[in-house]
């Protein structure tokens, strides 16, 4: 049996009685009880899942109806609620939180006979590029483990590289799926804002964050997205998804395409050179595939990262703002403290990347510097979306690579955050505009991965998945050497 | 010059649920924390998602108080730390960037003075902090979350009071209108609240906060006058400052800490999708907009020919104009409207009253037809009204149970006048020197009968008995 397998062959397989749900399920565990010590891709595993697929695979020996899922191992990003488990977001302050009620996705999931195998590992709060903000400590990238394996959704990455499930669903900010898909070698998608309901997933950056699949091939992100997407009346942001199907016809091509190489995201200071040879080399293979690949200058690119804090750090301090340590919290003596003093040393605790975007959330939007700041960063969000609507009136898509540099080592960047928010350059963008963008695996350089990022018009992920198929269909890589 | 200006905040009580949730508009029957939810309690993941009679509620607050409305409405986040807000922040509206509020701009006439609205909002009511057994020593706080929620419409004046007096004079009259615009009910405790701020010739604004009562906030606004008076006689600056209402001593106090400037971080609120209000839903909300007091009270006059006072009366409050619009066939009108004044409205001055009163629109239609008809006094029927409203049973039923038939056979009605006549023969005596005072001797002729008396026989009855004229 291979653990390796995709989602779509899973499904054939169970459909043939090549093995049953139960030994795949038994296969899975034994696997993450393998490598996971090392990997910590897990924070929890879910002990009801060899019950769950005996559930299954009753139902499918009884030819009852089942779902899309047939009890494929699917692990969960921690800042989604299910229903009567943990769920942490990384963080000490809900480390005891239970969520009373199942998110959305999940929901879809379960009603499609998917089996959540465990929750994954992120940065606390999902505020980092490689997990080593977790309050539970690192995930390890399979490809070396001395290496990052990306973030905040890095679980869910190391998860579907070194094959403890089949796909994992993340949550992505300013790249928090794409960043670990690149960096471990699977795919990922940020779908179009409001295609995914985020009913459930723990708050961030509410006005930019969605929901996504990372999987191990494209037509899985796309099987993944047939579930998942569409109108929730429990998110009044959702946007319809018309029923599409985006598995049909994903081997359409591209032949005619027109895209755009983001000058500014192709010669940008931190830019490795591996990195920019294979965005070069992508772009010759899009050429061969019969696109009309050209360059295109987005001005507002050097902006959008320090926008991206400015946003985002003003959504956190409202978004957390909750976590006061009444309702969620430590065991902490209260006697002594005047109301706001003992909210201040509860929430010391918080992680020091979580802090630090808190101070600088009281700062930007406050009274005497939102107009030097917060609404500076509004300003140049909208002045990106026009840009990019315009953009999108010549082209089909637009590609960078990914991330910038390769993954780094523990440690390398987590003294200078700085260089760490320059990991994001180039995934921030598809956030503040709304667009979805997707991540495909593309090159093994010094045994370590490279994926290419491509970007369509928003709801335009049916061919935004064509493209992403035909560029993977040219790519033959190495398997996990874990 | 005084200038008073005025902050209402007054929760849409005839909703059915919460602003953001499903969970129950009006709270006030549940134990503490029994009416929440995870989105009302701020539980992480949890969406907030508008409800949009809310919406159109606020609306038509906004287009009786003659506002300006916008084409497309937007939620922002005030983000504060207080115990009885469960995400720490409270999701309202703001015109700082764009009037995306519910209404700007408005005005309303009292006692002929023009009172500016300078804008309405529609807002979430926090919970409530119940202060149990505080003492110095051990302050015990509790928390219910069964208000958090409940979907708040803030109304703001200019300072345009000058008196007290007005400012009690405007708060009946807007108590009168949402109520009378049914979308809520100000009679319910903790349902309309007020904060005023006071300035006088010279001076700087001062907030007056936690006023319990429309009535208190009268005298906690005349206080402040007095008080920012005699500071200025004697020279003394008066300071920007926040004050509480105490209840007990009747005073305004100093808020104990300095109130620093506020830092709310406003930011719009992105789970909310700003929601349009184009001119079709605003000519239909017009429509459907209850007609105004003051129209009505113009309508009885005229349609009527009811005095203003009445009308007025009638007008003002919803449960008596439904009643009278229902009760009259416009041939009755006069006496049904007098019926309400003068007797039902003694009978059903509170709202429990009214509550648990039987009595129907057709009772009094009925009503008034027996007294027209001679079948039953006026006297009669105030005491049917008191059955009536008791156990709603039929008018006929009620008058044969409580014998109130009207007496009008002339020799029953001759032989108790002449009872009367030889028991008060000194009144009799001084009613054939001075026929005025004959009214004594009808009135112990009512008395006899327990009211059931003609009153127009008795009087031809008496005055053929005394020879007089």
């Amino acid at each position: 049996m291979d653990l390796g397998i995709s989602a779509l062959s899973y499904v054939n397989s169970i459909k043939n009685a090549e093995f049953t749900v139960e030994e795949f399920i038994s296969k899975s565990l034994e696997r993450i009880n393998q490598v996971d010590e090392k990997l910590h891709a897990f924070l929890r595993v879910n002990d009801l899942v060899i019950k769950n697929a005996r559930e299954i695979d009753t139902k499918i020996k009884s030819n009852q109806n089942v779902g899309k899922c047939y009890g494929m191992p699917i692990s969960v990003k921690d800042n989604i609620c299910i229903e009567g488990s943990k769920t942490t977001c990384a963080s000490k302050v809900l480390e005891n939180f239970v969520a009373p009620y199942t998110s959305t996705v999940i929901s879809k999931l379960n009603s499609e006979d998917a089996i959540i195998i465990g929750k994954t590992n992120l940065d606390e709060f999902a505020m980092g590029f490689s997990t080593e903000f977790s309050a539970y400590g690192p995930s390890r990238n399979p490809w070396n483990t001395d290496y990052v394996p990306g973030g905040s959704s890095g679980g869910s990455g190391v998860s579907v590289s070194a094959n403890e499930c089949i796909a994992s669903l993340g949550s992505d900010t300013g790249g928090s799926i794409r960043n670990p898909a690149s960096f471990c070698s699977v795919v990922g998608l940020k779908p179009t804002y409001g295609l995914v309901s985020r009913y459930g997933l723990v708050s961030y950056a509410n006005s930019i964050e969605q929901i996504g699949p990372l999987t191990k091939t494209v037509e899985d992100s796309a099987f993944l997205l047939n579930i998942i997407s569409g109108i929730d009346s429990n998110d009044n942001t959702t946007v319809d998804n018309k029923n599409q199907d985006y598995l049909n016809n994903i081997d359409a091509g591209i032949s005619g395409k027109k895209i755009g190489i983001v000058t500014e995201m192709t010669n940008s200071e931190g830019l490795s050179t591996d990195v920019l040879n294979a965005t070069n080399d992508a772009v010759k293979t899009f050429e061969k595939l019969g696109a009309n690949c050209e360059q295109v200058s987005l001005q507002m690119i050097p902006y959008t990262v320090a926008a991206y804090y400015t946003i985002t750090s003003t959504e956190a301090g409202s978004n957390l703002a909750r976590y006061d340590n009444i309702r969620y919290g430590y065991e902490f003596d209260s006697s002594g403290f005047e109301f706001n003093s003992y909210i201040s040393q509860a929430r010391s605790k918080l992680g020091p990347e979580v802090i630090r975007r808190m101070i600088l959330g009281g700062f930007v939007p406050s009274a005497g510097h939102a107009g030097k700041y917060f609404l500076k960063a509004l300003k140049v969000k909208s002045k990106l979306i026009a840009e990019i609507n315009h953009v999108f009136e010549k082209f089909d898509f637009l590609i960078s690579s990914t991330v910038p540099i390769q993954p780094f080592k523990f440690g390398e960047k987590i003294q200078d955050p700085v260089s760490l928010m320059m990991v994001d350059f180039n995934t921030v963008t598809a956030n503040l505009t709304g667009i979805p963008a997707i991540s495909v695996p593309y090159k093994i350089t010094n045994g370590l991965p490279i994926g290419i990022q491509i970007m369509a018009n928003c709801l335009e992920e049916h061919s935004l998945l064509q493209a992403a198929y035909a560029l993977e269909k040219t790519v033959d890589l190495p398997k996990v050497p874990v | 010059m005084t200038k008073i200006g005025l902050e209402i905040h007054c929760q849409l009580t005839k909703l059915e649920s919460k602003l953001f949730c499903s969970c129950k508009a009006d709270y006030r029957e549940f134990e503490p924390n029994t009416n929440i939810c995870p989105v009302c309690m701020g539980i992480p993941g949890s969406l907030p998602l508008l409800n949009k009679s809310a919406v159109e509620k606020a609306t038509l607050i906004a287009m009786a108080l003659d506002c300006k409305t916008p084409g497309k409405i937007a939620f922002f986040r005030k983000n504060y730390f207080y115990p009885d807000l469960p995400k720490n922040f409270q999701i309202t509206q703001l015109n700082a960037y764009g009037n995306t509020s519910i209404g700007w701009e408005g005005r309303i006439l009292v006692e002929d003075k023009q009172i500016k609205i300078r804008r309405i909002q529609l807002e979430e009511d926090p919970g409530r902090l119940i202060y149990e057994g505080a003492t110095e020593k051990t302050k015990l706080t509790l928390v219910d979350y069964n208000r958090a929620g409940t979907p708040l419409v803030e109304i703001v004046t200019d300072p345009d009071f000058e008196t007290p007096h007005q400012v009690r004079e405007f708060l009946n009259i807007l108590s009168d209108l949402l109520e009378n615009l049914n979308v809520s009910d100000p009679g319910l405790e903790g349902a309309m609240r007020a904060d005023a701020n006071v300035s006088i010739e010279g001076g700087s604004k001062v907030e007056i906060k936690n006023i319990g009562s429309f009535h208190d906030l009268e005298k906690a606004v005349h206080f402040e006058i007095t008080r920012q008076h005699s500071l200025a006689e004697r020279k003394i600056e008066i300071i920007q400052e926040t004050r509480h209402w105490d209840d007990r001593r009747k005073i305004t106090v100093s808020a104990r800490t300095k109130e620093e400037e506020a830092e709310y971080r406003y930011h719009l609120e992105a789970d909310i999708p700003w929601v349009r209000i184009n001119d079709n839903t605003k000519n239909q909300l017009r429509a459907q907009m209850p007609e105004s007091i003051s129209s009505k009270k113009e309508r009885y006059i005229s349609k009527y020919d009811i005095t203003p006072q009445v009308a007025g009366i009638l007008a003002s409050d919803r449960y008596f104009s439904e009643l009278f619009e229902k009760a009259n066939n416009e041939t009755n009108a006069k006496d049904v409207a007098n019926m309400i004044t003068t007797d039902i409205m003694g009978l059903l001055d509170t709202r429990e009253k009214r509550e648990i009163s039987k009595l129907e629109a057709g009772h009094l239609s009925d009503l008034a037809e027996c007294v027209k008809s001679n079948k039953i006094t006026r006297a009669s029927a105030k005491l049917a009204l008191d059955e009536i409203i008791k156990n709603g049973k039929p008018l006929s039923q009620i008058i044969e149970v409580l014998d109130l038939g009207h007496l009008s056979d002339e020799s029953t009605l001759s032989d108790i006048i002449s009872q009367v006549l030889n028991e008060e023969v000194k009144a009799a005596e001084d009613a054939k020197q001075n026929p005025e005072t004959v009214n004594f001797l009808v009135g112990k002729v009512m008395q006899k009968t327990h009211g059931k008396a003609d009153p127009e026989l008795t009087l031809t009855l008496l005055k053929k008995n005394l020879d007089i004229e």
